[in-house]
């Protein structure tokens, strides 16, 4: 077992094949130097000796799913742009700011010729004329590392014109955020590099891959999904799905943070490991802290419906967790033992998701506004019952009927089972909902406890009541 | 003068020239306004939207949407305190009464010299690492009541200078593209595949 005083929070254990983290055990791993040691831009090698559209047919084989959080094939995304528009943009997905999630930042800190790797082969696969790396405001050393990777990479040849000797020309423009959860949605993410309010854009009809950037056909990729393509063209592949199961090859970043002996990021097989291995297992997190038991985990995220222990044995497999009724995300995963408030630690969540609305949608921004409050003076023991049932009647105006899905496979949506009915444009006013709606199914009677007054109190009164941390 | 010093002028028209449309670099002009002055002055603003020829009201539009601008002076030091889940499962909220308690102002609030404003955040991506806190931005992970005390003290006493900039400074490394070396924008305007590309399959 080895931690890295350099890399802190990733936990490197067990015997298992890395595909994205191989570098994290060096204390350089971010300069070009180390990055030439240990196979660095061989993948960008391979790739410019073959055709784009063979590069492209090898990332499609490969099946690598997004790891931002739908989970989408990036192959497939590629393929999406109309054949005779142009010119097309790469836009780098580094605004990690998912509750639970860290992974991105890892592989931008200790890695970033790796993701700028990837970004050339996916440019030079697609035929993608300009990239914009897109790093989230608070995330200084990931600015430093990718920055300082970037002009070591312009001089060595790597980026800009005419690129290794060949006709592959493209440049990468390192861009900053401002501190903005909801810019991690696609098409928010353009409206800010557009130097906009990070609004999500309405969509369908059009998605990104046919109107993007400026109007033109942009692919948005997450930093973990282009991290895995240097790997893939080194070692090709049937290589790569080999690891993992079919509908999940490769290997996922996860970050198990909460009540577990051994918090941390680790680097785990894709589809098989389960998350009773996650929990317990000697090479992750070994246990539940102090021997207590365990209560309920959030399985992909702050947006995900939550999990209790009935779901332990299900693997880390985005069908099987859709299924379930809940999803895998951004690979985060939060655990509660026995000793945990249930309605305060849905609030840390709702407040969250309430907080981060860009106030666009009225169900989100004002929903996600009185789920937080109404849950606020529950929490505080000014509950009153009608609350409870408020709370589901603000849910179903965000998120109307079954939730979550039951009947998702019945109606063939199984791959996106979070939520397949809501009123807003983008996942935020879902996400809002989805801890208090877990949590009320789940632990009722641990909301009824804490309502302790008989009458209803003045709405004016719930201004007053003191929020608990991190409220603004 | 809270406009862009000259410096911030060439570094501003720097990176406007790498975006296609000069729009695209408002947010990091207006990193580099923070950064001269430590919050965003309506001078700055208004220079910004000169620079980038957009209207003042567009740019504030854009700046009030992001919670890193700040619009009125801010200490030297920011203090954000995590408070989401994982972070509240570990102990956040009563880091932050610690924290008041210590520097003895509410979250939100500057202390009378200046040299700390303490906030209350959210997600900070070091979720196994709870609670965690930034100080301009600068991670400290798993930090109890002492680690806390000693960390003001630090910066008190001046000893993490050199880690920690001022608040308003974000990467101290930045991007530089050689001209000799650049690719150059494309702008949407460009029309046809780029070189390398083959549009159609050539069999």
């Amino acid at each position: 077992m080895s931690t890295y005083r350099w890399a802190a929070g990733y936990i490197d254990d067990g015997d298992r094949p890395k595909i994205v983290t191989s570098r994290f055990e060096y204390e350089d791993s971010y300069t070009l130097e180390r990055y030439h040691a240990t196979g660095g831009y061989d993948g960008l090698k391979r790739a410019l000796a073959k055709a784009p559209n063979e590069v492209h047919d090898e990332v499609r084989g490969a099946t690598i799913l997004g790891r931002g959080g739908a989970g989408f094939p990036a192959g497939t995304k590629w393929g999406l742009m109309p054949a005779d528009k142009y010119p097309r943009y790469l836009v780098v997905n580094g605004d990690e700011s998912e509750p639970g999630t860290y992974k991105d930042r890892l592989l931008m800190e200790r890695d970033p010729h790796q993701l700028i790797e990837g970004c050339l082969i996916a440019a030079y696969a697609a035929g993608l004329a300009q990239v914009f790396l897109y790093i989230r405001g608070e995330m200084p050393l990931a600015h430093e590392r990718v920055g300082q990777a970037l002009n070591e990479a312009y001089a060595a040849g790597y980026i800009g014109k005419n690129i290794l000797g060949t006709n592959f020309s493209v440049d990468i423009v390192l861009h900053w955020g401002a501190g903005a959860y909801v810019v991690g949605e696609e098409t928010a993410l353009i409206e800010s590099l557009e130097g906009k309010r990070g609004e999500p854009r309405l969509k369908p009809p059009f998605f990104p891959a046919a109107i993007g950037l400026y109007g033109q056909p942009t692919i948005v990729n997450n930093v973990e999904t282009l991290s895995n393509l240097p790997w893939l063209l080194v070692n090709g592949m049937e290589a790569y799905t080999a690891i993992g199961t079919q509908t999940s090859p490769g290997t996922r970043m996860v970050a198990v943070s909460g009540h577990v002996n051994r918090p941390g990021v680790y680097e785990i097989i894709n589809g098989t490991t389960t998350f009773r291995d996650l929990f317990y297992g000697e090479e992750f997190c070994q246990g539940i802290r102090n021997g207590n038991e365990l209560k309920a985990f959030v399985p992909g995220g702050g947006s995900a419906p939550w999990f209790t222990p009935d779901q332990l044995d299900l693997p880390f497999e985005g069908r099987l967790v859709g299924a379930a009724g809940s999803m895998l995300g951004s690979g985060a995963i939060m655990v509660m033992d026995h000793t945990t408030d249930i309605p305060a630690a849905a609030l840390t969540l709702t407040r969250f998701y309430a907080h981060e609305s860009c106030g666009q949608c009225t169900p989100c921004r004002e929903g996600g506004t009185w789920l937080e409050r109404v849950l606020a003076r529950v929490v505080a023991g000014n509950g009153t019952p009608a609350d409870l049932d408020q709370l589901m009647e603000i849910g179903e105006s965000i998120c109307p009927g079954d939730f979550p899905h039951a009947a998702n496979e019945a109606l063939g949506l199984a791959a996106t089972p979070f939520p397949y009915k809501m009123t807003t444009i983008c996942f935020v006013g879902p996400s809002a909902y989805a801890p208090v709606h877990s949590a009320l199914t789940l632990f009722r009677s641990e909301f009824e406890a804490k309502i302790t007054r008989r009458n209803s109190i003045p709405v004016a009164a719930i201004h007053s009541t003191p929020a608990p941390a991190g409220a603004h | 003068m809270a406009r862009l010093n000259d410096d911030n002028v060439r570094l501003a028209q720097e990176i406007i020239g790498r975006y296609p449309r000069p729009r695209s670099a408002t947010i990091p002009l207006l990193h580099l306004a923070q950064e001269q002055e430590g919050y965003l002055t309506q001078d700055a603003i208004k220079h910004v939207a000169e620079l980038v020829g957009a209207t003042s009201a567009e740019v504030l539009g854009t700046a009030t949407f992001y919670e890193m601008f700040k619009f009125e002076p801010v200490g030297k030091y920011l203090i954000n305190i995590c408070g989401t889940m994982s972070c509240a499962l570990m102990g956040a909220e009563e880091l932050m009464h610690h924290a008041e308690e210590r520097l003895g102002v509410k979250a939100g609030g500057t202390t009378s010299d200046g040299l700390f404003t303490l906030e209350h955040a959210e997600c900070q991506a070091a979720c196994t690492e709870a609670p965690c806190l930034q100080v301009n931005y600068r991670h400290a992970f798993r930090v109890t009541n002492a680690d806390l005390d000693t960390l003001i003290d630090d910066l008190r006493a001046g000893t993490l200078d050199g880690e920690i900039p001022a608040h308003g400074t974000l990467a101290r490394v930045r991007q530089s593209i050689p001209a000799d070396k650049a690719a150059g924008v494309v702008t949407p305007e460009q029309v046809g595949a780029p070189a390398w590309f083959p549009a159609k399959d050539p069999s």
